[in-house]
């Protein structure tokens, strides 16, 4: 805000500030606000770190590949989040896989085939799946669009038992498959709108190129659009799973707990805990440091998680805009 | 659409294409239904919800008690009961967390775009985004590391606020980024070339331009937040009764309603948990519409 270097431009000389009080003052507030933002996210990262070191350090079982979660008595600490790990990859990349054919499908009617008076409309429908609170989809999942699909469950475990993806588990409804298909719901208009986007910026030469050369609408939108949007359509995949990796109160009224010591299995008609819903069902139990460190330590685990898969989705992003730019 | 209308019919020397069918033409027609099935089924669950929300709510929530009285001295047997408390609380917490949310995300938005020079850029855009992927859980567990379990505070309404504050800080800087950026910069150089310094031409000129689709980014950030649970969960305690202080003891929530009377299985219960859900989804479904609707009729024409 003080020193400046010369101006070496015409541009410059117009943009530079005058040093008025008006100029310096919102200059400092806007910095400090920005200041603020990456304060607000090392402190993040610092303080789940100092809270959860400890915890982990006095861990008795190694904390990333053990199995059980015992933290009732502060000088026996014993837990690992290998089965945290499991259930919430195995549910968020389910809810992947069913909801990205589903947006992509969703984007392409959008911006190839409706009619553009439609389109913006029709958007916003999709839109509006998002602006439901993941409680209510949690209420209605448990009570309304479990015992809906379980027919087709049964029809999976009976048919295809033989893959251990599909082995009979639970007879309730609180199942993996049961919140797979419900987060598959709420991160549809994340897929959908990010994908939308990208399909929206297909050169129009490219479309009539493949036109002119005969090509039939869905000869063009593969030759065409599809290669154009790809990077854009993995980024809104990763997103997505981002939030479904985090996603809580769907999953807390979903899911139903396992009892302790029950052996591991790879079915998604089993029950589990997520990182979030562990965290979730035990927040009226943070008592003491130790123990609380030990769903901190959880959370980071999350964090970590839900950062790596954010990140590769921005990497694929910004590649693609220096391709393209 | 054209292309098959122009090969089909194309006899004669005139056309050196031929006519698309078979199987080209099978997989074109089977393609556009496709996708148009593909929008439909996303409609299924959008409806159901609503339809279920609505049916099984709606007899509470046509009452005017439901929305005058608290749940003090309504036993789980009772039926009726009130959503004042909750919506109380609800609105107290996204208000506090849109005032500390909304002077932090707008002026980092304005460092973005106005100050593209500055050296912050870069990282401020990447913490942005990290911000954006954080977990609700883990921004209410931060909010509990730091004052519960460090500074020794109790849980309290104030501090779900802040947790919202997180989640809601990096949409609107998003937001406010985006509606700077298409403001023309025709505007700006107009304004510098009448000599007004850039403080003012940000204040009078950029901001204004940009007042509606900024306005919108706010209302969708607070219909977000409105319908969080997890920060509730671990940082304030349930209560039936009216609580208007946010920075004492347990404050009810709608989201907290839901998820205590979800456990009551006895039909009272169930009511009560379907016509909060009804009354949520009602104020996230009133700023949502509202701001799609300033949005379109106002502000810069793309």
């Amino acid at each position: 805000m003080t020193a400046y270097s010369p101006p070496d431009s015409e541009e410059d000389l117009v943009k530079r500030s005058t040093g008025r009080l008006g100029d310096r003052t919102i200059a400092f507030l806007s910095t400090a606000s920005g200041v603020a933002v990456i304060a607000t996210v090392v402190l993040v990262g610092l303080f789940l770190l100092w809270r959860a070191v400890p915890s982990i350090l006095a861990d008795q079982v190694p904390f990333l590949t053990s199995r059980e979660w015992n933290v009732n008595n502060p000088d026996d600490l014993r837990f690992g989040v290998l089965d945290l790990m499991w259930t919430t990859v195995l549910s968020s990349v389910m809810a992947m896989v069913l909801a990205v054919p589903v947006a992509v499908g969703i984007a392409i009617f959008i911006t190839q085939y409706a009619p553009r008076r439609l389109a913006k409309p029709v958007a916003s429908l999709v839109d509006l799946l998002a602006a439901v609170p993941s409680i209510i989809y949690g209420l209605w999942g448990i009570q309304v669009l479990a015992p809906a699909i379980k027919p087709f469950g049964d029809w999976l475990n009976s048919t295809f038992g033989w893959i251990p993806l599909f082995a009979p588990g639970l007879t309730s409804a609180g199942t993996v498959y049961s919140i797979g298909v419900v987060l598959a719901i709420m991160i549809l208009p994340i897929i959908t709108a990010i994908s939308r986007e990208v399909f929206d910026q297909t050169p129009l030469l490219h479309k009539e190129a493949a036109l002119a050369l005969g090509a039939t609408k869905w000869e063009m939108v593969r030759t065409a659009v599809l290669p154009f949007g790809r990077p854009g359509v993995i980024a809104a995949s990763m997103l997505g799973l981002g939030r479904a990796l985090g996603e809580t109160m769907a999953v807390v009224i979903i899911l139903s707990k396992p009892a302790p010591g029950s052996e591991f299995s790879a079915s998604i008609f089993n029950g589990g805990e997520t990182f979030a819903s562990k965290i979730a069902n035990n927040a009226a139990e943070f008592d003491s440091p130790e123990k609380t460190g030990a769903y901190i330590a959880a959370g980071l685990v999350l964090f970590i998680l839900t950062f790596i898969v954010n990140a590769i989705a921005r990497y694929v992003i910004h590649r693609r805009k220096e391709f393209t730019e | 659409m054209s292309v098959t209308t122009q090969t089909k019919g194309g006899p004669g020397p005139a056309s050196a294409l031929t006519p698309v069918h078979g199987r080209r033409r099978f997989v074109d027609r089977s393609m556009r239904v496709l996708v148009f099935l593909a929008f439909l089924l996303a409609l299924i669950p959008l409806v159901w919800v609503l339809w279920i929300t609505i049916s099984r709510g709606i007899a509470l929530v046509v009452q005017p008690e439901w929305w005058t009285s608290s749940m003090r001295n309504v036993g789980p047997n009772d039926f009726g009961g009130g959503a004042a408390a909750a919506i109380q609380g609800t609105l107290t917490q996204a208000a506090i967390a849109t005032v500390i949310a909304v002077p932090i995300g707008v002026l980092t938005g304005i460092y973005l775009v106005e100050y593209q020079e500055k050296p912050l850029v870069k990282p401020i855009s990447f913490m942005t985004d990290v911000l954006t992927g954080i977990p609700s859980i883990v921004s209410g567990l931060f909010i509990y590391a730091l004052f519960i379990t460090t500074f020794g505070f109790s849980r309290m309404g104030f501090l779900v606020a802040l947790a919202l504050t997180l989640l809601m800080i990096p949409v609107i800087i998003r937001g406010t980024e985006e509606m700077l950026k298409i403001v023309p910069n025709d505007l700006r150089e107009a304004s510098y070339a009448l000599g007004v310094p850039r403080y003012r031409t940000i204040l009078k000129v950029v901001l204004p331009t940009a007042m509606s689709g900024i306005i919108t980014t706010i209302m969708l950030g607070v219909a977000r937040i409105m319908g969080e649970t997890a920060p509730l969960l671990i940082l304030v305690g349930y209560t039936a009764s009216l609580n208007p202080n946010p920075f004492t003891g347990e404050q009810a929530a709608l989201p907290l309603m839901i998820n205590v009377e979800r456990g009551n299985p006895l039909p009272p219960g169930q009511e009560r948990a379907w016509a909060a859900a009804l009354t949520l989804i009602l104020l996230v479904m009133v700023l949502n519409i509202g701001a799609r609707f300033i949005g379109r009729y106002s502000g810069i024409k793309r």
